[in-house]
Order: structure tokens, then C-alpha cells, then sequence
């Protein structure tokens, strides 16, 4: 019964290859197509910057034909991690210079990374407000149900550093791994209250509630925007980058929540 | 009568209807071939088939209104169906354990039965590591631990090589005797039958064609069917006196009875003689005919004879060298009346 | 065995042997590069830190609970779907399934909708008893056993299909009620494939990431278990994920392997 494999069998197989040559093809064509005359920016940026730069993407789309804008946004740390295993990516920007020097740290910055907007955390409440919280101090309260991000990630060592300079202690139900997941719990109502960016309750859009405060002045989180050593399309990163930092860029960054530096 | 059943169940392409009567003590055999309907029959009076019409009356008490598990009913499976992953002993030990007797009597009764059916070292033993004809007494043990009023067999010795097979029969006989209530037994080897049932009832597509004491259907077959199975030619006719004109035939046989009216006639083959050429002195039954088939059986040979009347003759293999037959050969047949019996059809 | 599974010698097929060996490198060597990269000189003392043994404890607490939650009505179910017929059979078994193809994350979203402080359920059980499953221990629970029932009921279900009824016929005229046969004939006649699922259902629990963080939140001690403390090592200490997953890795591996030599009899 030792037969040779079928002509029909080599013949699927050789399609099966083809197919995953093409597919692999494809996957590195994504960022290399720097040759011709469609090309790609990659950027990689900070999930609190999801609204405004998928904004002044369109913009810099427009002022730049043949140049399509793609963005990876996550948590900071995450994507920092991927930069430095070798992702292809033209430009970083970061929610904090901590995550930043990773980067920079690996020698993957091109020059000095420069901050474009400041970020503050507010306390996010259902818009009930059924914990009746009004500042800081209210999330000491025990009976309260009270999500932080992990200290891992940005906002997390932000709400660290802010309840630390208020001399609060807050023992929370969950570190979550992002802040668009603290958000999630509140906006779901599990969570009675949660610190998250003022730029994130912004784009939440009435869904929550924002409460400022003052000790948040403590933990301001800087934003760093930086173009990559081994960026494939240097030049269209500068330009991104620089839309970034003009009056334009900051307009729509403001509109955001976010602040100018 | 101890058990009283009138068993319908329709299904697509199948009806079985057969009314059964059996006495405590007694055993009666349901025969027939493959897919006549006598495992339905017994499924049915087990509770595991649904009756679509009829009735089951043990003892005098209705029988068909309870599910399976309240009959006082014990089954012997065709394959045992000893559960695989419980020793012997706890085989046995099941049916009083549903029984709510206590784990330990349960035990303790399973452990008697082990030793009457004579395997009281096997008590530990999983039912894959037992022999047939061992899993077999387990598998009737099992059945009447729960002291059923009604006990079912289903092929009980089709599993078992025709080596075992006599042995095991004999032993299943005895218990049989020792056993007091009602049995009803399905087997398509006629000489289970004959051995164990004292009633016969044959089952044919569905129905109940012939039924009596395993001697009386023996002797008297009235289909084709149980023709085979006890070994004897069988014709229709009409008797006049001692003359029968067969169905189908242009041919009359000369019976030992005197009959008037529709008949069976039955011989068995050895009582046919074969011969060259017309032999002298003119038997009574004589007819000129060709041999369809030769078959060898041990040290006899059955020879199939074609028209005008077929039939099955058996001759000593020193015969057949003697007579030099072969396949197509013309020959006369010749069966004495004394050996032919007619009785009203 | 007979020598049947021997067949002529012949050539090897290299049309199916190349790839097998591909798919067995492409499963192995990511697994080989944990063991390579792992910080081995400070392993020791990366291993002494209580966060790691708490989320160990956590998971195998959980993964165990979730699994006994998962035999407790998995089986009943698998029984339900194998034995009896009723309408929309086909479309509860493929409900049944439907936990093996949703992302886990939705399942957790699904879960707080339902099971939430202000869910469906979740509302009634926060008025009628206090009880809030999210950002606890029993919801750590509830998560990973939504997502290992199917691989339960499935493989329960199977065996239950291919076990021989006859036996639970038998059981019947022997006296057994339902629920006797069930537990006595019908259980241990499937355990094998009642072992395989509640080893499958386990090792599925014991991973089990996404539906966890989103319905149970993450706090050390209480829900984080080992891939969420794996997930939240990698933004900031790589090398700290490598030592948490080589405890996870390693505990699956012992517990997986003396379970099947135990309970699922391979050749």
C-alpha cells in the first residue's frame, strides 16, 4: 500500500504553499511597500490617543495622497514591548516618558522624544453617582467598590502617585489592565467609582460621569512622540510628527481633554 | 395459568402479535428464524419495548402497566450484558442492591448463587476475564438473584462455542428445574428447544405458526420452516384413506394413516431409498426423478431430489459410491408407508 | 494487538511526515524558548516571591472549583442532550457551544450583563442575598467554568452516545430506577470519556485569561490567577512572565501527565 503521494495530494499541497507564500507576502508587504507609490505610516500609540489621532490620521491622509495611516493602539507598556521585539513601526507615542525610555533606552528613538499633551486623571462615577463620591478622600470609603489600573501600566503608577500625594488609602476591587477597562466596570455600573484620564471620560461621552480633583495636579502623565531608528518611512514620520506638535495638532488634542505642556 | 400474554407491537414494516401461556415451573421455547419477532416478544413481556396493544398477566396481577424496573422479571441477554467495570460477584449482587436490600446481604445472597451455579472462586473476577460459558451462569444468576417471578432467556447459548454449547445446556437444564416460576426461552436452535422447553411456540414473521409439546411439533411439522429445523420433507394433500394427493404434484404418497380432508405428510429423508433402475417388487411409493444436489454430512450424504417432488434424502457415503450418483442423474425414490405419516392440516 | 498495525514496509511518506514534523516543531519550540530564555540564575529567588505562589494557589483553587462546578451540571447536561429527545435538541447543543467560540473577553462582558451588580441575574441576587459575584473569588469561578463547560459536556456527551444502552436495559430488569442505572451502570461505563473532559475542562480553566480579567477584575490573593499575573508581568517585567508561565507550564505538565496515567488508559 506504499504508494508515492498522489498527483492530487502534490498538487493540494503545492496550492496550500502558494497560498502561504501569498499570505506571507502580504503580512510583510504591509510595512515594506516603500517602493512605489501607495505607501504606509505606521504609528503606534497610547489607547487614550484612539479619538485624536485617528483624527489628525485623516488629516495628514489628506495633506499626503497615496499615504495611508495605520494605527496600533494599546496600553503603552504593551506596546513599547513590541517595538523593542522588532515591531516594524514608524512612530511611538507613549501616555508616559517611563515607557518612553524603553524604547529610548534601546536605542530604537531617533533623536529625543518631545512631549505633545499632558493628561490628568478624574474620578469616573456611574452618571447616578450612586456612591455619592464628590472627592478623593470618598474612595477611602470601604463600602465603596473602587477599580485602579494595575500599577503596571500608566495610569496605574498615575493613581499611585495622586493618592499618594493626598495621603489616601484605597483598597480596590480589581487592578485592571488598562484603563479602558477600569472604564468598563464603571460604565457597566460594577464599579462604583474608578481613576481613569479626563480624556477618557471625555470620549465615554455621557456614559460616565468626570469629577475632578485637585491632587491630580500630582500626577499629571506626560505624552512623548517620537519617530523610530529603524522606522521603514522616516520622512512621513517626521511629517506625523510634526503635525502632532503644530497648532493644528494641539487644536484637536485639546478638543480631546487632553492639555498643551 | 402463571403467565398469561397477548403481545402486539407495531412497528413500520412489522407486526408482532403472539399470545403466550405458561404454567409455574414450566418452560416454554419461543422458536422462529431471525427477525420473526421473538426477541420483540421478549423485550415486550421484559417491559424494554412498549405493547401497542395486549396485555401481560402474571400470577393474575397486570403486568403491562409497570416500567421494566418494578417487574418481578429476571432477563438472561443474548450477550450477558454483565456490566463490565463490576466483578461477578457484584453482578450479581446489583439486582438485590436495587432491591433495597442491605450492600451486605446483597452480597451475601450473590455469593450463594455464585456457589450454585458452581463459581464460587470467580467471585472477583471482572466479567472480561471470565469464559463464556462461566459469564453465561453468571448472567443467569444474576437473573434470578432477584427471585423474579418470570424468568427471560434471550439465546441464552448462541454466544457459546459448539464445544461448551452440551455442557452448558445441561447445566441450564438443571437450573431450569430447580426454578419455580414461570420461563419463557428464545432460541433459533431446535434442539435448545427440544431440550429445555416443555412448550414449543414457533414464531414467524410476527405470528405463531405451529405450538405444542417439542415432541408433538417434531413429529408433526406445519410449515416449511419447522420442516427443516426437526429434519423432515413436508407436503400438503388431500387424503382419501391411506391415499394422499399432494399439492402441486401429480403424485400421490400412501401414508400409515387412514385420513379424509386436507393433510400434512411428512418423511424423514433416511426413510428414502434411491435406486438405478426401477427396483422390483414395486413399493408403494415410487417415483421417477433427478438429483438437484449432493451434500456431504459427516458419514452421510444428503441428496437433494428435484421435480416432480422435492425432497431430502440421506444414503451411507458407501451407497452413493455404490450407485455412482452425480448431479442431474435420473433416479427412482422410493419411501415406504410406514414411514410416512399424514395428519389433518 | 495483533500485527496488523505493522504494515508492508514501504517508503515513507514524506508528503505527510514533513509537515507532521513542521506542526510538532511549530507546537514544541515555543515552549523550548521559555525554557531557554528563563532567567535561571534568578529564578530562585524570583520563585520565593509570595505574588507568585498566591496566584498558583489562586488558579489551581479555581481551575479545581470550576471543574467540580462543570461535572455538577455538564453531566446532567451531556445526559440531557445524549439520551433524551425533545425539540430544539440540536439547537441546545449548539448553544452548548457556543462558550468554545465566543472570544473569551465577550464572554466575560456577556457574564457582568448577566451576572453583574446591575445584571439581569445579577440585580436580583445583590437585593435578595448581597451576593456580587464580579471582583471575587466565586467569580473567578464562574468565569473559567463558562468557558471549560463545553469541552465537558461535548466529551461527556460523546461517550455517552457511544456507551451501549443495552447495559442500562439490563440495569432496568434487574430493578435499577433511572437515576441507580445512571449512577451505576451508565457513570462508570463513560468514565473514561468523563475522565478526558474533566481533565480538558481543568486544563482549560487553568488558562483561562480573558473571561476572568473582564468579569472578576484582577487583585492579587483574590482573582488574579497565573495568566493574568503572567499578562500584567509582560507590560513591565518580561522576565518575571517567563518564571510565572515555566510555574504554570510546569504544574500543568505534572498534574495533565499523572492524571492520564491514572484515569485514561493510553497504549
Amino acid at each position: 500500500m506504499a504508494r508515492p503521494p498522489s498527483r492530487r495530494v502534490r498538487s493540494l499541497l503545492g496550492a496550500a504553499l502558494a497560498v502561504l507564500t501569498a499570505l506571507a507576502a502580504v503580512g510583510c508587504g504591509s510595512t515594506e511597500s516603500s517602493s512605489g507609490d501607495d505607501r504606509t505610516l505606521v504609528v503606534f500609540a497610547a489607547a487614550s490617543l484612539t479619538e485624536s489621532f485617528t483624527a489628525l490620521g485623516k488629516t495628514f491622509e489628506s495633506s499626503h495622497p497615496g499615504v495611508s495611516v495605520k494605527f496600533n493602539f494599546a496600553g503603552s507598556s504593551a506596546l513599547a514591548q513590541q517595538i523593542v521585539q522588532g515591531a516594524p513601526a514608524d512612530v511611538f507615542a507613549s501616555a508616559n516618558p517611563a515607557t518612553m525610555a524603553t524604547v529610548a533606552d534601546a536605542k530604537l528613538a531617533a533623536g529625543q522624544p518631545r512631549v505633545f499633551v499632558k493628561n490628568r486623571l478624574e474620578i469616573a462615577v456611574p452618571p447616578d453617582n450612586p456612591g455619592n463620591v464628590r472627592t478623593l478622600q470618598d474612595l477611602a470609603n470601604p463600602a465603596l467598590k473602587v477599580v485602579l489600573c494595575a500599577e503596571q501600566v500608566p495610569c496605574g503608577g498615575a493613581a499611585t502617585r495622586a493618592l499618594a500625594a493626598a495621603g489616601v488609602k484605597v483598597r480596590p476591587v480589581s487592578e485592571e489592565k488598562d484603563v479602558k477597562a477600569a472604564l468598563t466596570k464603571v460604565q457597566l455600573g460594577e464599579a462604583d467609582a474608578a481613576l481613569v484620564y479626563r480624556t477618557d471620560v471625555e470620549a465615554a461621552a455621557g456614559k460616565v460621569r468626570g469629577i475632578e480633583f485637585p491632587e491630580a495636579a500630582k500626577a499629571v502623565n506626560e505624552y512623548p512622540i517620537v519617530t523610530l531608528a529603524e522606522a521603514p518611512q522616516p520622512d512621513l514620520a517626521g511629517g506625523f510628527v510634526r503635525l502632532v506638535l503644530s497648532e493644528r495638532g494641539r487644536t484637536a488634542l485639546t478638543r480631546a481633554g487632553f492639555e498643551s505642556p | 395459568m402463571n403467565l398469561h400474554a397477548h403481545l402486539v407491537v407495531e412497528r413500520a414494516a412489522f407486526t408482532l402479535d403472539v399470545e403466550l401461556a405458561v404454567a409455574a415451573g414450566q418452560v416454554l421455547a419461543l422458536l422462529g428464524p431471525n427477525g420473526a419477532g421473538k426477541t420483540t416478544a421478549l423485550r415486550a413481556l421484559a417491559g424494554l419495548t412498549p405493547l401497542t396493544r395486549g396485555h401481560i398477566t402474571l400470577d393474575g396481577q397486570p403486568l403491562h402497566p409497570l416500567p421494566a424496573e418494578r417487574r418481578p422479571v429476571g432477563m438472561v441477554f443474548q450477550d450477558y450484558l454483565l456490566f463490565p467495570h463490576l466483578s461477578a460477584l457484584d453482578n450479581i449482587a446489583f439486582g438485590p442492591r436495587c432491591r433495597r436490600t442491605t450492600r451486605a446481604e446483597a452480597r451475601r445472597q450473590a455469593a450463594r448463587w455464585l456457589q450454585r451455579v458452581g463459581l464460587a472462586d470467580q467471585a472477583a473476577t471482572k466479567p472480561r476475564a471470565l469464559s463464556g460459558g462461566q459469564a453465561q451462569r453468571v448472567a443467569l444468576a444474576r437473573a434470578l438473584a432477584v427471585t423474579p417471578r418470570l424468568l427471560l432467556l434471550d439465546e441464552p447459548l448462541a454466544a457459546l462455542d459448539a464445544h461448551t454449547r452440551p455442557h452448558i445446556r445441561a447445566q441450564l437444564r438443571r437450573h431450569l428445574a430447580d426454578y419455580d416460576g414461570a420461563t419463557v426461552l428464545v432460541t433459533h436452535d431446535p434442539l435448545d428447544a427440544m431440550v429445555l422447553a416443555d412448550h414449543l411456540v414457533v414464531v414467524e414473521a410476527g405470528h405463531v405458526v405451529q405450538h405444542g409439546a417439542p415432541s408433538e411439533v417434531a413429529r408433526h411439522p406445519r410449515t416449511d420452516y419447522v420442516a427443516r429445523l426437526v429434519g423432515l420433507n413436508l407436503y400438503r394433500g388431500t387424503a382419501h384413506r391411506h391415499t394422499v394427493s399432494l399439492e402441486g404434484a401429480d403424485l400421490s404418497l400412501d401414508a400409515a394413516e387412514s385420513l379424509d380432508g386436507r393433510v400434512f405428510v411428512a418423511f424423514p429423508p433416511s426413510a428414502v431409498a434411491l435406486f438405478r433402475a426401477r427396483p422390483d417388487g414395486s413399493p408403494r411409493n415410487l417415483w421417477q426423478t433427478a438429483i438437484a444436489g449432493i451434500e456431504r454430512h459427516g458419514d452421510r450424504v444428503r441428496i437433494h431430489l428435484d421435480h416432480p417432488l422435492p425432497a431430502a434424502a440421506d444414503i451411507t457415503a458407501a451407497a452413493l459410491a455404490e450407485l455412482d450418483l452425480t448431479e442431474g442423474q435420473r433416479v427412482w425414490a422410493a419411501v415406504k408407508a410406514t414411514e410416512t405419516h399424514a395428519y389433518p392440516a | 494487538m495483533p500485527a496488523v498495525r505493522t504494515r508492508v514496509p514501504g517508503r515513507v511518506p514524506w508528503v505527510l511526515v514533513l509537515p507532521a514534523l513542521a506542526g510538532l516543531a511549530f507546537l514544541v519550540l515555543p515552549l523550548a524558548g521559555l525554557v531557554i530564555r528563563a532567567p535561571w540564575a534568578t529564578l530562585l529567588t524570583r520563585l520565593g516571591e509570595p505574588q507568585v505562589w498566591d496566584a498558583l494557589r489562586l488558579s489551581l483553587i479555581t481551575a479545581t472549583a470550576a471543574t467540580a462546578v462543570c461535572l455538577l451540571f455538564g453531566v446532567p447536561l451531556a445526559w440531557l442532550l445524549a439520551r433524551i429527545t425533545f425539540p430544539g435538541r440540536r439547537l441546545v447543543r449548539a448553544l452548548v457551544t457556543v462558550p468554545l467560540v465566543l472570544p473569551p473577553v465577550v464572554g466575560g462582558v456577556a457574564l457582568l450583563l448577566v451576572l453583574g451588580r446591575r445584571g439581569l441575574l445579577g440585580r436580583w441576587l445583590d437585593a435578595a442575598f448581597g451576593v456580587s459575584l464580579p471582583f471575587t473569588t466565586a467569580g473567578v469561578v464562574v468565569a473559567q467554568a463558562f468557558v471549560a463547560m463545553p469541552f465537558l459536556v461535548i466529551s461527556v456527551e460523546g461517550a455517552l452516545r457511544a456507551a451501549d444502552l443495552r447495559y442500562e436495559e439490563a440495569a432496568a430488569t434487574l430493578g435499577a430506577s433511572r437515576w441507580t442505572t445512571f449512577r451505576r451502570v451508565t457513570l462508570p461505563l463513560v468514565a473514561p470519556g468523563l475522565a478526558a473532559g474533566a481533565i480538558l475542562c481543568w486544563a482549560r480553566a487553568l488558562g483561562e485569561f480573558g473571561a476572568t480579567i473582564t468579569f472578576a477584575g484582577n487583585f492579587p490573593g483574590r482573582t488574579q490567577t497565573m495568566p493574568l499575573a503572567v499578562y500584567l508581568a509582560l507590560e513591565t517585567d518580561p522576565q518575571a512572565a517567563i518564571v510565572l508561565s515555566l510555574v504554570l507550564l510546569a504544574v500543568s505538565v505534572i498534574v495533565l501527565a499523572s492524571l492520564r496515567d491514572r484515569w485514561v488508559n493510553t497504549p
